[in-house]
């Protein structure tokens, strides 16, 4: 009864998201429907200008998915402006090649933004916020110097001719339609994008690094990716510079371009593709109707800028977000419906048993473990309780490659699991769960628990550029999957609303449903009952229970002795590092040393 | 021919590592790298040009100005730009506004002084000779700063309690030292620092609005290869950038110079994220 109710439960969810995805792109629509009547009751100027906000955005949905979605914060994007605007307009003018075709320069631009997106973007794998900052800062700078001083090339002060593209995009508003065409499909693919499990991973390394880890996401490839990707869309749009400008010097490019281009995105809001479209636009038509003050552009922008990240660091994307202001229901109880366990995770998984065979971890001279064994049974709950600093979640850690012991090792089925390599333990199918809930507060839930899932797609990153059927099904099932894990801890009725809003007990089921998206054959769960009630705390441990019988191998550290004793099927105590016993829960409880170091008489 | 890119480079690097000590001086009140510290070099040798060439005032009183402009804008960084986002610095906000503070500060100065390259006065009345003013002032200035926060932080009780704000916040806080205050007299302080650079520099740098971005990116080097907050480490690291750059500059050309710096620059970075006496931090999940 229950699962077929589960069965039909997705796919009124299914029409409701159509329902709203037609919503969400409204907006887009009546742009769309904008920007093609244009030259209906518009002038030259405004074409003009039309385009340039074209072009514009053309970058700026690039520098949307590495700024808002990703979080990484490349302040000289104006330096791949330049990049793109001058290949295409050497390669078209000839001064060190055979003339090309445009179309040929665009393309190669294209490849060329792709390659230097790269390696401007490579950095931010490895360095600091403010590293990464300046890094881009710098390479702005290089780049525009290399332009003034590669004469023979690039005609340095004097500049060179914009390449010219031929019938039927010659004309001024043919050029429009040109940009336009483009500007659209960037959005598109873009928009594609933030609807996949990509975006979503982007936004989850922003917001939970830690968490986006411990779900499989690879940080590199899907950065490169992104960097590629922003890099590429940046060549097209300085070819497109370069063409409405028609004579392109080093001075076409400045840093407040830059400054602009990055401000277009935060006015919008970070992880939205509505908001930094409007951004932009308003960005680009904003200085028509302030011309007495075109010599305090830059200057505004950067008081914009203080005024965005001080008062609305939301940015337009969250003035917009009306859906989110209507008030939940105040007394919400959380009703796990563990019986939907076996339709969630399927079929029985036949994994061994994962080992920690005397390891030991030190920081400086202090032993967080030293020289622990334990073991997590395929369908059995292991308890791991200790006094605040006794190495509980310290061994978590371990297991999840958050630390790399300094002996001994962590064995699946009696082959070692190699130290460190957080990401690769998702596919090891090992979940964990954090003390404090890390979550994308600006997703919804459901998107949250989606995250969760990142690794079971098929579809690349391309295919779900260009929405191809992989990437619609992975969608799909994902979703379904999400929808059912959010039914079986209790809060598919907040499925659609932004996590930041829930209460922290629904924040721990929440990040318990994320984790049992990756269908574990581990679940590692660190202090899952602090700040729940009582009547949760025992709907948790019902759950914990059915988790386990449905062949996983469950490992809780929790301070609550109650549920310890109620759900655990073995039990290890840690006291200062060093195991201090371990047994059944009747053994734990007669346990005299237990007794009287921390559960008291 | 060696005796001049000796002489220059250490100059300019003087220059760089009295700008990596202003970021270090901020950082270490607050854990926060500002923008604004290239900013404060640009502004102490324009302000100088304007005390003492524009306006006639005597050298040591527009030095004394010079410096005050600094600790003024040290000081609007830390209320404008600094404290409204302390509070959640995981976000990393201090990037971009002080990054506005300092653009807002850049292009005002571009408007209102101009966007050309303004010769700075010669502070001294003496003949131009081999080791000339422009070059040791900024050594004199590197060496003044250097031996003065030393004195400072081992022997003051200020000193001590800026130390104990660096080492830990929250800490200090609880045992009751006025954590405001000091962050307030850090970044004053580091402003005077970051005048001072731009003030002995005037000569070699003039007075240009353009000097903001390259001082924050060149000042910056010192100390991400230097280690974050360690002033000695920014004083070695800053003399090598220095003399790498006038070496290359001498040798390749200006351009390629930049070129070859920015790839160092980074090449090193990405072999050792932390710098090269730095140590890489823990992380806790």
């Amino acid at each position: 009864m229950d699962t077929q109710a589960a069965q039909l439960r997705p796919s009124r969810a299914g029409t409701l998201g159509s329902a709203a995805a037609l919503g969400a792109a409204l907006p887009f629509l009546l742009l769309l429907a904008l920007g093609i009547a244009l030259p209906l009751f518009a002038g030259g100027y405004w074409g003009l200008i039309a385009t340039r906000a074209c072009i514009y955005w053309v970058l700026v949905s690039g520098l949307n998915l590495v700024v808002g979605f990703a979080g990484q914060i490349a302040i000289g994007w104006v330096a791949l402006l330049a990049l793109g605007a001058y290949t295409a307009s050497v390669l078209t003018a000839g001064t060190a090649t055979p003339e090309l075709s445009p179309y040929l320069a665009l393309a190669i631009a294209a490849a060329v933004g792709a390659a230097f997106g790269l390696i401007i973007g490579l950095p931010a794998l490895r360095l600091r916020t403010f590293y990464f900052a300046i890094t881009t800062l710098g390479f702005a700078t290089i780049v525009n110097q290399v332009a003034l001083a590669w004469q023979s090339v690039t005609g340095g002060g004097v500049g060179v001719a914009g390449p010219i593209f031929p019938d039927p995009f010659a004309s001024k508003w043919g050029f429009y339609y040109f940009c336009f065409a483009l500007a659209a499909i960037c959005t598109w693919m873009t928009a594609n994008i933030a609807a996949s499990r990509f975006g979503r991973a982007l936004t989850a390394i922003r917001d939970a690094e830690v968490a986006a880890e411990a779900c499989g996401i690879a940080k590199p490839a899907l950065l490169a990716a992104v960097f590629l990707f922003s890099g590429a869309v940046a060549g097209i749009a300085g070819t497109l510079f370069a063409s409405l400008q028609s004579y392109i010097t080093p001075d076409a490019f400045p840093l407040d371009l830059s400054i602009l281009f990055f401000i277009a995105v935060l006015i919008g809001g970070r992880g939205s593709i509505l908001g930094p479209l409007l951004g932009t636009i308003l960005l680009t038509v904003l200085p028509e109707f302030a011309a007495p003050l075109v010599a305090w552009s830059t200057f505004l922008y950067a008081v914009l800028l203080l005024v965005i990240v001080l008062a609305i660091p939301g940015g337009i994307a969250e003035i917009l977000d009306f859906k989110n202001r209507r008030p939940l229901e105040s007394h919400r109880a959380i009703v796990p419906r563990p019986e939907l366990l076996p339709c969630l995770l399927g079929g029985p998984r036949g994994a061994g048993v994962l080992t920690l065979e005397q390891v030991a971890l030190s920081f400086g001279g202090v032993h967080a473990i030293d020289g622990l064994d334990l073991e997590i049974r395929p369908g059995q709950v292991h308890g791991l309780i200790g006094p605040n600093g006794s190495g509980k979640t310290t061994t978590l850690n371990v297991i999840s490659g958050y630390y790399a012991q300094q002996s001994g090792s962590v064995r699946l089925n009696g082959v070692a699991v190699p130290v460190l390599q957080r990401h690769r333990r998702a596919h090891m199918r090992i979940a964990r769960t954090f003390q404090t809930p890390r979550i994308v507060g600006s997703a919804s839930v459901l998107e949250n628990v989606m995250i969760g899932g990142s690794i079971d797609g098929a579809g690349s990153f391309a295919e779900s550029l260009l929405c191809l059927p992989r990437h619609r099904r992975d969608e799909a099932r994902l979703r379904e999957t999400a929808m059912l894990a959010l039914q079986t801890v209790g809060l598919e009725r907040l499925a659609a609303v932004r996590a930041d809003r829930l209460q922290h007990s629904e924040l721990r089921f929440t990040e318990i449903a994320r984790a049992l998206m990756l269908r574990p054959a581990y679940l590692l769960l660190d202090e899952p009952a602090a700040g729940l009630s009582a009547d949760e705390i025992s709907r948790l441990g019902a759950l914990i229970v059915a988790i386990a019988k449905a062949g996983i191998g469950v490992l809780v550290v929790e301070h609550h002795p109650d549920l310890i004793f109620d759900i655990c099927h073995h039990i290890t105590v840690l006291n200062l590092g060093r195991k201090l016993a371990a047994g059944t829960p009747a053994e734990i409880r007669s346990h005299r040393e237990v007794v009287n170091a921390y559960l008291g008489g | 021919m060696i005796q001049s890119i000796v002489l220059s480079g250490v100059a300019i690097g003087s220059i760089y590592a009295l700008i990596g000590i202003t970021y270090n001086v901020m950082y270490s009140a607050s854990r926060v790298f500002s923008f604004t510290a290239g900013t404060l070099g640009m502004l102490g040798g324009v302000l100088g040009s304007l005390f003492i060439s524009r306006m006639g005032l005597p050298v040591a009183a527009g030095c004394l100005l010079a410096l005050l402009g600094g600790a003024v804008l040290g000081i609007v960084t830390e209320i404008v730009a600094v404290r409204p986002v302390l509070r959640s610095l995981d976000q990393h906000l201090y990037v971009l506004s002080t990054l506005a503070l300092a653009l807002m500060v850049q292009q005002f100065t571009a408007i209102e002084w101009g966007t050309d390259a303004r010769p700075f006065p010669r502070l001294f009345t003496i003949a131009r000779g081999g080791f000339d003013q422009q070059y040791w002032l900024p050594m004199l200035a590197c060496a003044i700063v250097i031996v003065g926060l030393e004195l400072l932080y081992r022997h003051t009780l200020v000193g001590r309690a800026f130390l104990a704000i660096a080492e830990d916040t929250y800490a200090a806080r609880a045992l009751g030292l006025p954590e405001r205050y000091l962050r307030i007299a850090s970044y004053s302080l580091a402003g005077v620092i970051g005048a001072l650079a731009g003030f002995a520099g005037g000569e070699l740098l003039l007075a240009f609005f353009g000097n903001a971005p390259m001082l924050t990116f060149y000042g910056f080097i010192p100390v991400a290869l230097g280690g974050m907050g360690n002033n000695r480490g920014a004083l070695v690291a800053g003399l090598l950038l220095g003399l790498f750059q006038q070496a290359a500059n001498f040798l390749v050309g200006g351009i390629f110079a930049s070129v070859a710096v920015f790839t160092v620059f980074i090449l090193v970075l990405l072999v050792r994220p932390e710098g090269l006496a730095g140590a890489a931090p823990q992380r806790r999940v």
